[in-house]
């Protein structure tokens, strides 16, 4: 048997509480110190940030200057994480690989966000053939196995960058609609949005002032955990050729330059890449679940 | 009812300075503050208390069933010579279903949804060795009869969904009796249920513990309910029992001033609007009925809502099509300016579903809506809201949390409608009418920046409140406005409905489930049933000489403590 259990609501004694503002960042302070991981996750997208922003003026060699004499050198002091097969420093290339791998996934994100988010909660809201057609787009999408889809997007649109984040986008969509679509759905007969066509609201502004800033926050949780696919989605389509071309510093096309020598135990030249990739994602997914407990409503208290 | 062995009395359950606390933020809070409370054998006890009392964390304790931040900080538990609250889970799960059963609020929650009801007994059963996979069908199936599960065999096979919530109810009692527990606690068992049905239920819990010889823990926010069925009532309050006595005793003499506050709230026959606020409260305007020639503002007659059926057989199976439901089935009513009409009956009778049309918020299948004289039904809803009717026809909803917008601070939700259907010369003075709008409704005006999750039941209820009247409305229609919350701010509440209709001269249609409420607020009565009216008439008159056995029978249903 279970049972739905409630703390009481309102705690004897309880102090008022202070402004929304306020409180939202004591909560996010309660979740980070609450939880070491999401602290480290936070920690890690800052560190990534840094890279991203200042990357290109920090690092100690350009990345792109190749120095045929100090081909494939093993980590040292100085460099770190060694040299390529052109003598380029790696901690110098996956520093600025940041950069370019950030900015594919925050603007196949952004792009997904806005069309998906609100193609689902439209088709939530009004139901009927706005439902059907959304429904049935994301359903098309889904049919293809994703990696696939991104792979073709790419090779028909032609091998940009523009185009690595339209496809990332196209593959993500369905996410985002269904989210959206089932959130929606679920606040379409909430009282609130009955009272709000009682006070004259048009059914548009009751769907872009009522319905989507209750679901914004649910949205986010989403942002954070598909950022992480977004980024290796980029780096997978680089690995394979498409997309970013080299000598561009970018972490899936290193990794694929690196492959070929892990045989011959050059292992660093594709490890330190990975390894940035790896955490890249890791980072976005532990995020999440923190963005999940500062979002969600039962863990406030 | 008094045991009369000649064994020294040990109590079937004892808490002492039972203590619970929950960490939260701001550091740990206590919800339950040195409780002591024991049960004999075959004795039925209720607490009753308000929301935040505390009345369902001490069963949850007894349980060991606390969420995570919640912890016995203090006091002991005592089951039958066993202490638990230090007692091992492993130990604990065998005692939960077979020596203490519980009953929870929501039947449809606590029953699993894809599994027959039938089986779901049978898991009890053999989890706790009470049948063997030979007997467990013979058994639950028996079970089902002892809680009146009419063709029992039959609704073995049923799943939760196609039983109704009484039955379903019925089911979970089914289960909490199925290994003869020596305990049961019922946590609000009928408070989502209709009048007649709660009667039943209650009957049946209290015939068949009698019958075994258990003992029943009630928790409920109804001291009525509470009174009438059980041997002694322990009244809690923020955490803390301020009254233990036989119920009897608390209705004719209540001892504690807080007991004495919620006996007084509590709607009962005989009290007016103004007898239910506490002594010394300051009197509101006079309660005085409209005249009787007013001209009629509402004029509805042979309203018909038809939906049709839902396509369960197969298309090669289906005969001729089914006539559709009709869930409002040609009512006619009319209601006069500054005149409250109350509309009565239990879930699925239509009530809802007409102020829904009278809203505008779905169209008619037939019928008229005559407002002020103007033919409404014929107008569809979106072009509804924008017709300037929108403003004089309002509502106020069941659920104060559910009708706000999260994200809406209460100024905000007060100053939609103006925003909306105001016209330049009200949007210019809005925060002064917001002010004044709070001012009506009694919301403190340093309020008014709060978000609903920082306001009280009452403090939400109230915003509603402000935002129906906030264009001057002449009907609003309150649907079960106070049903989510407590007695006492549900007289406060009550109280301000009367008040602000003296004051402004709308019309109210009241629906609810509940005639004891109606009655304080209405002129006049509609007995709803199955989609028609089965009575109407002044509210004295329906109340004192019911002329449809239907009203007879939502009256006899009600609560009577001794």
């Amino acid at each position: 048997m279970s049972a739905a259990q409630t703390i009481p609501e309102t705690a004897p004694g309880a102090a008022p509480r202070p402004r929304e503002a306020a409180t939202a960042w004591r909560h996010a302070r309660h979740v980070i110190t609450g939880n070491p991981v999401t602290a480290v996750a936070f920690a890690l997208f800052f560190l990534l940030l840094l890279c991203a922003v200042l990357g290109p003026f920090a690092v100690p060699y350009n990345p792109l200057a190749s120095d045929t004499a100090n081909a494939l050198q093993a980590p040292s002091w100085a460099h770190p994480f060694g040299t390529d097969q052109l003598g380029r420093d790696i901690l110098s290339r996956v520093v600025v690989a940041t950069r370019l791998d950030m900015t594919v996934a925050i603007a196949s994100v952004v792009l997904v966000f806005a069309l998906g988010g609100l193609a689902g909660v439209a088709a939530g809201y009004f139901g009927g053939w706005t439902d059907r057609v959304v429904g049935r787009i994301a359903d098309t999408i889904m049919a293809f196995p994703l990696f696939v889809l991104a792979m073709g997007i790419v090779a028909a649109l032609g091998n940009t960058v523009t185009n690595i984040v339209i496809a990332t986008a196209i593959v993500n969509f369905p996410l985002y609609a269904r989210l959206a679509r089932a959130e929606a759905r679920v606040r379409r007969e909430a009282g609130f949005v009955q009272a709000a066509r009682l006070t004259g609201n048009g059914e548009w502004r009751i769907l872009l002032t009522q319905i989507l800033p209750n679901i914004l926050p649910i949205m986010a949780v989403q942002v954070s955990l598909t950022m992480g696919y977004a980024i290796l989605n980029a780096a997978g389509l680089s690995f394979i050729g498409l997309g970013v071309r080299p000598p561009t510093p970018e972490w899936g096309i290193m990794v694929a330059e690196g492959a070929s020598f892990i045989v011959s135990g050059e292992w660093w030249v594709a490890l330190f890449p990975g390894l940035a990739l790896m955490l890249a994602v890791f980072c976005f997914n532990l995020l999440g679940d923190g963005l999940r407990d500062i979002v969600d409503p039962q863990r406030r208290g | 009812m008094s045991i009369t062995d000649t064994t020294p009395r040990v109590p079937l359950l004892d808490l002492r300075d039972l203590t619970v606390e929950f960490a939260t933020r701001a550091g740990p809070v206590q919800a339950v503050r040195r409780v002591s409370l024991q049960m004999m054998k075959g004795e039925t006890v209720g607490i009753v208390g308000e929301s935040g009392s505390g009345k369902s964390v001490t069963s949850y304790a007894v349980m060991r069933i606390l969420d995570r931040a919640g912890r016995i900080a203090e006091g002991s538990i005592v089951f039958s010579g066993m202490p638990l609250q230090a007692a091992p889970e492993t130990a604990m799960r065998d005692l939960r279903g077979r020596e203490i059963s519980m009953i929870f609020q929501n039947p449809r929650a606590a029953l699993n949804p894809i599994r027959t009801v039938g089986r779901q007994i049978e898991d009890v059963m053999l989890r706790h060795g009470q049948a063997t996979r030979q007997t467990a069908r013979a058994r639950a199936v028996e079970m089902l009869e002892q809680v009146r599960i009419v063709r029992a065999a039959e609704r073995y096979h049923a799943y939760p969904f196609e039983l109704s919530g009484g039955m379903c109810q019925r089911i979970v009692i089914a289960l909490a009796l199925a290994c003869r527990p020596q305990l049961l606690i019922a946590d609000e068992p009928t408070t989502g249920l209709d009048v007649t049905t709660q009667k039943t239920v209650m009957e049946l819990v209290t015939e068949l513990t009698r019958v075994r010889g258990m003992s029943t823990l009630l928790i409920t926010h109804d001291l009525g309910l509470a009174a009438a069925y059980c041997d002694r009532v322990v009244v809690m309050q923020r955490g803390q029992v301020v009254e233990d006595a036989a119920s009897g005793t608390i209705f004719r003499a209540p001892a504690h001033p807080y007991t004495r506050r919620l006996l007084r709230a509590t709607p009962r026959p005989g009290a007016g609007l103004r007898d239910l606020l506490p002594e010394g409260a300051p009197a509101g305007e006079p309660v005085q009925a409209p005249p009787p020639d007013a001209p009629p503002l509402l004029e509805v007659t042979r309203l018909v809502k038809a939906y049709p059926r839902p396509l369960t057989a197969s298309w090669w199976k289906r005969g001729a099509a089914e006539p559709p439901v009709r869930a409002v089935d040609g009512i006619s009513f009319a209601i006069r300016r500054g005149e409250s009409v109350g509309l009565v009956g239990e879930s699925g009778c239509g009530k809802s579903t007409t102020s829904t049309m009278l809203m505008r918020l779905i169209d008619r299948t037939e019928g008229s809506i005559r407002f002020d004289g103007q033919e409404i039904g014929d107008i569809p809803p979106r072009a509804f809201t924008r017709s300037p009717l929108r403003a004089r026809i309002q509502m106020v909803f069941q659920d104060p949390s559910d009708s706000l917008n999260p994200r809406y601070t209460a100024e905000r939700a007060i100053a939609d409608p103006i925003l909306r259907l105001g016209g330049r010369a009200a949007r210019a003075g809005l925060r002064a009418r917001c002010e004044e709008l709070a001012g009506l409704v009694g919301l403190p005006v340093e309020l008014l920046g709060r978000l609903p999750h920082q306001l009280s039941g009452g403090q939400k209820a109230r915003v509603g409140i402000a935002r129906a009247i906030a264009l001057n409305p002449d009907l609003v229609i309150l649907d079960e406005p106070t049903a989510a919350l407590d007695v006492s701010v549900q007289a406060v509440v009550l109280n301000l409905l009367q008040d602000l209709k003296a004051r402004l001269g709308m019309s109210y249609l009241f629906v609810s489930h509940d005639l004891h409420v109606v009655r304080l607020l209405c002129d006049r009565v509609i007995v709803m049933r199955s989609g028609r009216i089965v009575e109407q008439g002044l509210t004295a008159e329906v109340m004192q000489h019911p002329r449809h056995d239907y009203t007879r029978e939502l009256l006899a249903a009600a609560p009577e403590p001794p």
